[in-house]
């Protein structure tokens, strides 16, 4: 590991003043300082942003909940509205990584997490020297992408607390030294395209702030389902947050495992809302969304056990 | 006066284990300390073109890097258990033989600076086409060297064939699986004058002492090893290993203590690893179940840098009493780390695949598969002839089936439903070889009434400690308390390690010949004996462990995703020293194959030859919620012909959980799993 500066902010002028010209934030750190340690990421400055009055979960004027950033992953999945309203996503995080790391892990560095592929991991591609390639492709994929990867890059998003909140449409909001600002989840990773390296939208020192969660028809009745090759701490091979609004007969599905970031399954979500809510039409849904679906040779299996789950977890949500 | 065989104690060393206070090889305070980072080649083949050390020598704290350039001269003959071994020949030459030798070490005043110059030092390569690609019919397959488990050939295997009623023939894939224990491999290095110190996480000081002279060039009695405490071994530190070498270079080079120690992605790359392996069977059998016939071949992947044997037809000569058995082994040569033993080498994999064959040829009969294997029950060795020195395998299965309740499992497939999930019960028969190897061992009865007893043994973790201690005092009729046990260390004597199953069995012969010798003095003085003519004498027997294994999992066919919820293992291991301890060692064993049969598997790059997931993100072992209720006992058993009839609990406990699984697998699906690990794109539906 490199030698770096590490200082802590108390509030949030602080942290983006420390952070400006190019330091980076830490949060729980069981990403980051991995990476670090790795020789993965090399910054020169920490900026500690765990101590920001930033941490809670309170309620938003829509009916909604605003996360703050640096709440715990154990705090979100433990807070009795979260677990009311949005089980998917109480679900999702606690089905991630371990007891000990969802007590470090914050919201914000959550959605920041880097892919675990294992060549981003152990030797450069072209996530981490734009240029040199992907070695996946050709290679060990069996874990990789089968939904809007291009050529360039076929690594998976590794969270499941992103995949739950982009069912309900959360808002990122971060502040920057000029203001605040807000980005749609739906738009805060961009599509893999030929920038593989670049994974958010979020503009250069922005410090994410909170999670809002708008008030939902469809996020009481959710549940997230994890598929992984053991019992626990492994990272997806596909997931599902699923949530049903029985009043307007309308879904919500997002897939983890499956792509560069969290999948919103639009085209499962647009053909259910003329179909009525049956098994067969859940299978054909899902047939329409995974239409797009291009596996390479090692991962094919991963088409059919995403279909497989939105028609289990769909049918399972139905009284 | 009460035995301390037999008891159930805790480890001497636990408090100190569990409050910090037990040094580890890495752990071990040396004044003036520097350290080494290796770095490993990042091809499959080829050679160095250039490192080029100006780049880093001026980096903070570094004190020089060590190639092929400046390295010691090593002896080429050093080797160990499998003969001249070349990938201990360490910065030789520009040769790359695999991805993952070391090419150089870098030595700093700290461990972050020698790897930050180690991350920073520019290897440049020649690349030659490598073939890190495993099949059983490989054009440079041939006879694995068989200096054990030797292909025999007894009755005639295809009129047998031809003249059952049923055949079964399928072929069973194990890959890549890795050592994986929990402390990586660390050594600290120094030299007094002419004397090599070492402080070094292995197996066996003793034999590892004995390599590293021959490596060096030293007269044995200059070389002085000492293994105070090891976190795991599973074979992996067995041998000299590579951060053993390099810190004997290291320090002989910079006139001072060198430290190094493996990252854990270099533990997986340049330590020991459990072979590729294809396995073909051919069973056939009578309506009754009586088998005529079995045929056992498998080929593995080897280095040509050194010989190696996974004798996976070793139970198979054992098991069953078939009328006729034939066995091969094949080698196929590759760019690839060398294997080595892991885990209950041969018996393993070779269980998988006899288990799950048997748990077909039961399916195809319409039997139950446990009362299969009562039937075949043999009087003799099937193969050998000679006579079992104990046999007690028709116990092991008897009391786990009652246990299990296996008197009432429908033994079709796909008959249990618990809401989504699928359910099925599968089970295992096993043995593993058991003996013993040379070792001394010498005892003083001090003037204060106690007994030093000193033997070149090691605890690996699973309570060698304890099991000798309580040994030795029962063999000296007096109570532990006046036992003051001395091992892991080199200067103690020639000792067996801990390995192949032989490492109390090897011991015990030692401590109870010297306490007799002793006693036969009057408990007065110091006496040094060598069991070499004592083993000799050993009567010719078929003595092995044996158990059986039961497991029941669950299957969700929406997902692929396969849970082991029960699993039972009843072992017939000769006398048990310790029955806390020696049950801890064969539950553990059981979640060794649980992870085999579910998770384990090393991956290769397809176009690169390199290990991929060389980590524990992506390789995977069990998690705790991944190990359900497993219950492991004893039934009565005595080796008569091994001192205070012990046989050997170390490794039996891996064997058959894989297979028990993939037929449990198959009871819950219908389909049958004759790859490992039982990945959930291998069951999904």
């Amino acid at each position: 590991m490199k030698e770096f500066a590490y200082e802590r902010a108390t509030d949030v002028r602080d942290a983006l003043i420390a952070a400006d010209g190019g330091a980076r934030y830490l949060g729980g750190g069981t990403n980051l300082v991995d990476l670090m340690k790795e020789g993965v990421e090399a910054p020169t400055r920490l900026v500690d942003v765990r101590q920001l009055p930033l941490a809670g979960v309170s309620e938003a004027p829509d009916g909604g909940l605003v996360i703050g950033a640096t709440t715990t992953n154990s705090d979100l999945a433990a807070h009795p509205e979260v677990r009311r309203r949005y089980p998917a996503l109480s679900q999702a995080v606690l089905a991630g990584a371990s007891g000990q790391l969802r007590n470090m892990a914050t919201v914000g560095g959550n959605l920041l997490q880097r892919t675990r592929c294992a060549y981003f991991t152990a030797q450069v591609c072209n996530k981490r020297v734009p240029g040199t390639g992907c070695p996946a492709i050709a290679g060990e994929h069996h874990n990789h992408a089968i939904l809007g990867w291009t050529r360039n890059c076929v690594a998976t998003h590794p969270s499941d607390m992103a995949v739950a909140m982009l069912a309900f449409d959360a808002v990122v909001r971060y502040e920057m030294l000029d203001g605040p600002g807000e980005i749609p989840l739906a738009e805060f990773y961009p599509p893999v395209g030929d920038t593989p390296h670049c994974e958010t939208a979020l503009p250069p020192g922005a410090l994410i702030t909170a999670v809002v969660l708008p008030g939902s028809a469809v996020s009481p009745r959710s549940r997230y389902r994890k598929v992984r090759e053991r019992a626990s701490y492994a990272f997806a091979t596909v997931s599902i947050a699923a949530g049903l609004d029985l009043d307007e007969g309308s879904v919500r599905i997002a897939l983890g495992g499956v792509a560069s970031r969290p999948w919103r399954a639009r085209t499962a979500e647009a053909f259910l809302l003329d179909a009525p809510l049956t098994a067969e039409a859940f299978r054909a849904a899902a047939d329409a969304e995974l239409a797009a679906a291009e596996p390479l040779p090692g991962n094919g299996y991963k088409v059919r056990l995403a279909g497989n789950l939105i028609e289990t977890v769909l049918k399972e949500l139905q009284p | 006066m009460k035995n301390a065989v037999g008891v159930a104690q805790p480890r001497i060393e636990g408090r100190a284990k569990v409050t910090g206070a037990a040094r580890y090889a890495a752990d071990v305070p040396i004044p003036g300390l520097a350290f080494g980072a290796v770095v490993l080649a990042t091809v499959s083949l080829g050679r160095i073109r250039d490192i080029d050390v100006s780049a880093v020598q001026d980096m903070a704290g570094v004190l020089g890097v060590i190639d092929h350039r400046n390295a010691p001269r090593l002896n080429p003959k050093a080797g160990g258990f499998f003969g001249p071994d070349g990938q201990l020949q360490l910065l030789q030459d520009e040769v790359i033989p695999f991805a993952g030798r070391p090419v150089a070490l870098v030595v700093a005043e700290t461990l972050e600076q020698a790897q930050a110059a180690a991350e920073a030092l520019p290897v440049t390569y020649d690349e030659e086409p490598h073939d890190t690609g495993f099949t059983a019919d490989h054009p440079a397959s041939r006879p694995a060297v068989a200096i054990f488990d030797e292909p025999v050939n007894v009755g005639d295997v295809e009129a047998e064939l031809a003249a059952s009623s049923v055949v079964v023939e399928e072929q069973y894939c194990t890959p890549e699986e890795h050592c994986s224990a929990m402390e990586p491999h660390s050594a600290t290095a120094w030299w007094e004058g002419e004397r090599l110190e070492a402080i070094d996480s292995n197996q066996g000081p003793f034999s590892i002492a004995v390599t590293l002279a021959t490596l060096f060039s030293l007269s044995p009695d200059l070389v002085h090893v000492r293994t105070e405490h090891v976190g795991g071994g599973f074979g992996s530190k067995g041998l000299c290993g590579p951060q053993l070498i390099l810190a004997a270079m290291a320090a002989l080079l910079f006139g001072r203590p060198v430290r190094v120690t493996l990252t854990r992605a270099q533990v997986f790359l340049a330590t020991a690893m459990r072979p590729a392996i294809n396995q073909l069977i051919r069973i056939g059998a009578d309506a009754d179940g009586r088998l005529r016939a079995i045929h056992h071949e498998a080929a593995f992947e080897i280095s040509p840098l050194v010989e190696y044997l996974e004798g996976c037809t070793e139970l198979t000569k054992t098991l069953y009493a078939a009328r006729s058995i034939r066995t091969r082994l094949s080698a196929v040569p590759l760019d690839i780390l060398p294997p080595y033993s892991m885990r209950g080498p041969g018996a393993t994999p070779g269980s998988f695949a006899l288990e799950s064959a048997m748990d077909e040829l039961a399916e195809r009969l319409g039997m139950d598969p446990l009362e299969l294997r009562l039937r075949n029950e043999p009087v003799a060795g099937p193969v050998s002839g000679l006579p079992f020195s104990s046999r007690n395998l028709v116990a092991c299965l008897r009391e786990g089936a009652r246990r299990f309740s296996w008197d009432t499992r429908d033994h079709r497939p796909r008959m249990r439903r618990e809401g989504a999930l699928l359910v099925g019960t599968g089970l295992a028969a096993t043995s593993f070889s058991a003996g013993a190897f040379p070792s001394s061992a010498t005892i003083t009865a001090e003037t204060d009434g106690t007994f030093t007893v000193a033997i070149g043994a090691t605890d690996l973790g699973t309570g060698a400690r304890t099991a000798l201690t309580a040994i030795a005092a029962d063999a000296l009729a007096v109570g532990t308390e006046r036992i003051r046990l001395r091992i892991s260390d080199s200067g103690l004597g020639p000792a067996w390690g801990a390995g192949g199953s032989r490492g109390t069995t090897s011991w015990v012969w030692a401590i109870t010949e010297a306490a007799e010798k002793l006693r036969g003095q009057e408990c007065r003085g110091t006496v040094t004996v060598d069991t070499t003519r004592s083993l000799g004498e050993l009567s010719s027997r078929e003595r092995h462990s044996f158990s059986a294994v039961f497991a029941e999992v669950t299957v969700d066919p929406v997902t692929g995703e396969v849970r082991v919820r029960r699993l039972l293992g009843m072992f017939a291991v000769g006398r048990v020293v310790n029955p806390l301890m020696a049950r801890s060692q064969v539950i553990g064993g059981m979640i060794g194959g649980l992870s085999m049969a579910l998770h384990e598997e090393g991956i290769r790059d397809p176009v690169s030859g390199r290990h991929v997931n060389a980590d524990f993100a992506g390789y995977h072992i069990a998690a705790h919620a991944d190990v359900p209720d497993i219950e492991a006992d004893f039934v009565p058993d005595y080796e008569p012909g091994i001192p205070m009839g012990v046989k050997g609990a170390g490794e039996i406990g891996n064997v058959g959980t894989a297979a028990a699984i993939a037929n449990a697998v198959w009871h819950a699906t219908g389909v049958r799993q004759r790859s490992l690990p039982i990945r959930l794109d291998r069951v999904l539906e």
